[in-house]
């Protein structure tokens, strides 16, 4: 443990939303010329951590330390200006602006009584701190033409133009190459060697041990515990952090097989996919493996009616059908979990229980007029079975997390009483702990007799959860292989057009 | 348990506390629309008559009536800017089958039918295209009223049958004219139908989120193709009263009312970039917009002016809930 007094700190900070207490009592320390790793599954409450840290939200207990004094952040600039600077995966930065622009952006140097844009000095500037960072850019040079990665030492360079005395990076690898990955690690120990500290927000456990020097470990918006990385093992972390031992095996339930409920007879599409065949039987997982683009989800656009240039054919229960549209589909009991959670699940600003209603209005209402205490009676069954945390069914969507944001849009779902339900990626972008609930969920409705298509390209997801695993290749289905049968160097062989 | 028991019992955000209405826009507007009744009442000794304050509702409930489903379109992210050349293409439908001898029924219908049909064009230009409905509706805008002046050259048509005065013109009982219970029948219909309805909800869910509604299984298209229609009708129908006020048609009929139509929906606290808003809101603005011209009116100041009057105060009354906003937000962070 370090004995010095630490250069920023949270006291008994705490933030509350509606019906959410994001921040509870929780203490942060960030040392000078350290690197403190914050750990936490999604929902924990590092954003708002960050939010609180650079101003933009206010903490309605608690105190903020700064250099051993107590200061408030009434705005974003009162952080900036005290040296405190984030770097997000979504960094403001402006396409049509030339790097040196970008950095100085807000604050550009002038000369003159018309304050016009001094610009070999702000060139000049721009070159050094550049230079300060090893990154190979001129300051001239268009933002719109460089890489992802060349962006984040732009974003990183304008974080060290105001004399950053404390560097928030929030997720700042998850769009980078390993070797730009290596590049932002000795961007990390320059900054260390300036006695910067740094809060280093990652779900990866290798980054942690690599970079960091402390760690703090954060839970449903609580402070859980910290310390220095020496001291700690992954296990360790990993329990701190969802508080059970995580074992990596999925909640697989060999439910009893049925009939074959649904099937699909070679589905073509012009130019997505070609020739699709495959059936599922009550009580079966069916997994669609395959990588980004290789038409998955475009099938199941086809199958629930949003392609109307697909041909082929569909049979549920042995008979033919003809879906135009996704109320048709929702009136056969088909119905598709889409990938896109905020873009084409929830209605963000809509209460969780008119979500949940919404494709069975007709089941809930009479004669057309709503009757919100039966929408009540069935949020409350499903939601409960899906344990979406809220304090209230009437609170807005977004003010959930990712992961139950996620249960509710399966929980709408479930609600239709479905025969067959199609989740594609339904774990993408939530927590461990929001995962196993929606893997341990799909369990259960196997075993009640429900058909399940699940498309996924996360590869243990697959392999964990699905009786029968289709693999797909550029449009074509390359191999469809048993749970037993499956081996991960076979399926990513077949997915990326190997062998067959 | 016992928590959850007493949500089911407060059933929508719609249902809301005490302190939950105090601090909504339709409470605001309503304090707005008190007070300024109030200055008025003060400023002019006629104001509080209730034949004057009767007259007043001619002011805006010919308006008013399309602005009840122009809110349900512009929840629904969508607008429709060509209703007040509709009026005018129905008046002149209704001037010239009136001239060739048609009776009332007949002529109300063509009208509402002529205000249905624009509605239906463009609701199937938009959704069959997908063209944004603002750009369709401009272009519809220039093409009614286009097809108006084409029509009738610089006529009046002003051979109305005797008894079609009695929709313009006309009282119910007392005080209350056929116009204004005519508003208050369709304001109730209007706030059933987005409040309390299956169509009202899918109403908001299209406006919070189209991609997701589609995947919901709301026919997005036919729902809009429906709000259009309305629209249309509406407009269709408001054309009847107007003509019917006026006697005759002119080619400028209604010239520039869908911007006070949608000032309305605005004013009545719709988001002008769909999602949200309420049929009382809209209602509570279209009384406070009549009351204003109208005691504006009593008090002799002219037209220009009335603008200048009507447009600073469309400002103020949506920036004041944000600068009140503000100064407490500023409070809350100096304590």
């Amino acid at each position: 443990m370090t004995t010095d007094t630490p250069l920023f700190a949270l006291r008994n900070v705490s933030k509350v939303f509606p019906g959410v207490k994001a921040l509870d009592d929780v203490q942060l320390e960030l040392y000078s010329g350290q690197v403190t790793a914050l750990v936490g599954e999604n929902g924990a409450g590092k954003s708002t951590l960050v939010k609180t840290m650079t101003g933009i939200y206010q903490p309605e207990a608690g105190d903020i330390w700064f250099n051993g004094e107590v200061v408030s952040f009434p705005n974003p600039e009162a952080a900036r200006q005290m040296g405190i600077t984030a770097i997000h995966q979504e960094t403001v930065l402006f396409d049509e602006l030339s790097v040196a622009e970008n950095i100085f952006v807000g604050s550009y140097p002038t000369k003159g009584w018309l304050k016009s844009i001094d610009w070999s000095t702000m060139n000049e500037r721009a070159r050094a701190i550049l230079a300060e960072i090893e990154a190979p850019l001129s300051p001239t040079a268009p933002l719109k033409g460089l890489s992802i990665g060349q962006k984040h030492m732009v974003a990183i360079a304008r974080a060290l133009s105001v004399k950053a005395r404390v560097v928030i990076l929030d997720e700042p690898t998850a769009a980078l190459s390993h070797h730009e990955i290596q590049e932002l690690y000795e961007i990390i120990e320059r900054l260390k060697a300036n006695g910067t500290a740094i809060l280093f927000i990652t779900h990866k456990f290798d980054e942690i041990f690599a970079v960091a020097d402390r760690y703090t470990v954060f839970r449903d918006g609580r402070y859980i515990g910290a310390g220095s990385i020496k001291e700690v093992t992954e296990p360790e972390l990993v329990e701190m952090m969802v508080a059970r031992s995580v074992k990596d095996t999925y909640p697989k339930v060999e439910a009893e097989l049925g009939d074959t409920v649904f099937s699909v007879k070679s589905l073509s599409h012009p130019t997505e996919f070609d020739d699709i065949s495959f059936d599922v039987r009550r009580g079966e997982i069916l997994g669609l493996y395959g990588l980004v683009g290789a038409g998955r989800t475009e099938i199941m656009k086809a199958i629930i009616g949003l392609s109307p240039k697909a041909s082929g054919q569909v049979f549920l229960d042995g008979q033919p059908i003809d879906i135009r549209s996704p109320a048709e589909a929702i009136h056969h009991g088909i119905v598709y979990v889409p990938e896109e959670r905020q873009q084409q699940g929830v209605m963000l600003d809509l209460p969780i229980y008119q979500n949940i209603s919404l494709p069975q209005l007709h089941r809930t209402s009479k004669a057309g007029f709503l009757r919100p205490s039966r929408e009540y009676e069935l949020t409350q069954d499903y939601a409960k079975r899906l344990n979406v945390k809220t304090s209230n069914w009437s609170e807005v969507v977004n003010n959930l997390s990712g992961g139950n944001q996620q249960k509710v849009v399966i929980a709408k779902w479930l609600a239709t009483d479905p025969k067959v339900i199609i989740l594609d990626e339904p774990t993408k972008g939530i927590d461990i702990g929001s995962k196993a609930a929606v893997h341990q969920f799909m369990s259960e409705l196997v075993q009640q007799g429900l058909a399940v298509i699940m498309v996924s390209s996360e590869l243990p997801e697959v392999m964990g959860m699905a009786d029968r695993i289709i693999v797909m290749h550029e449009g074509l289905i390359t191999q469809t292989l048993l749970r037993s049968e499956a081996s991960a160097e076979g399926i990513v062989s077949a997915a990326t057009g190997g062998q067959s | 348990m016992e928590q959850t028991m007493n949500q089911a019992t407060t059933p929508n955000q719609l249902g809301a506390s005490w302190k939950g209405i105090a601090f909504r826009w339709e409470t605001f507007l309503l304090a707005v629309f008190a007070f300024v009744f109030v200055m008025f009442a003060m400023a002019s000794p006629y104001f509080l008559s209730v034949w004057n304050l009767s007259d007043a509702t001619f002011n805006f409930t010919e308006r008013a009536l399309i602005a009840l489903p122009m809110a349900m379109l512009i929840i629904c992210r969508e607008i429709d800017l060509s209703v007040a050349s509709t009026m005018a293409l129905a008046s002149v439908a209704m001037g010239m089958i009136a001239e060739l001898g048609a009776g009332v029924p007949a002529v109300v219908v063509i009208g509402l039918f002529v205000g249905l049909l624009c509605g239906l064009f463009n609701g199937f230009i938009v959704t069959t295209f997908g063209i944004p409905s603002i750009v369709v509706t401009i272009g519809t805008m220039s093409l009614f009223r286009g097809i108006t002046n084409g029509l009738m050259g610089n006529e009046v048509l002003n051979s109305y049958p005797a008894g079609f005065s009695y929709f313009g013109q006309g009282y119910v009982h007392w005080v209350f004219s056929f116009q204004f219970v005519l508003f208050l029948g369709a304001a109730l219909l209007f706030y059933v139908l987005l409040h309390h309805t299956n169509f009202g909800r899918r109403t908001y869910a299209i406006g919070a989120n189209p991609v997701a509604a589609e995947y919901s299984g709301i026919r997005v298209n036919r729902h809009k193709m429906i709000l259009f229609a309305a629209v249309g009708l509406m407009a269709g129908l408001a054309s009847v009263l107007l003509t019917s006020r006026l006697g005759s048609t002119r080619p400028a009929i209604a010239f520039g009312w869908e911007l006070s139509i949608v000032t309305m929906v605005v004013l009545g606290g719709v988001n002008i970039l769909g999602g949200s808003g309420s049929i009382i809101g809209v209602v509570i603005a279209a009384f406070l917009m009549g009351i204003v011209t109208f005691g504006l009116g009593l008090l002799n100041v002219p037209g220009v002016v009335m603008t200048i009057i009507i447009g600073a105060m469309l400002i103020t009354v949506i920036s004041l809930p944000i600068i009140a906003q503000r100064l407490k937000a500023m409070r809350s962070k100096r304590l």
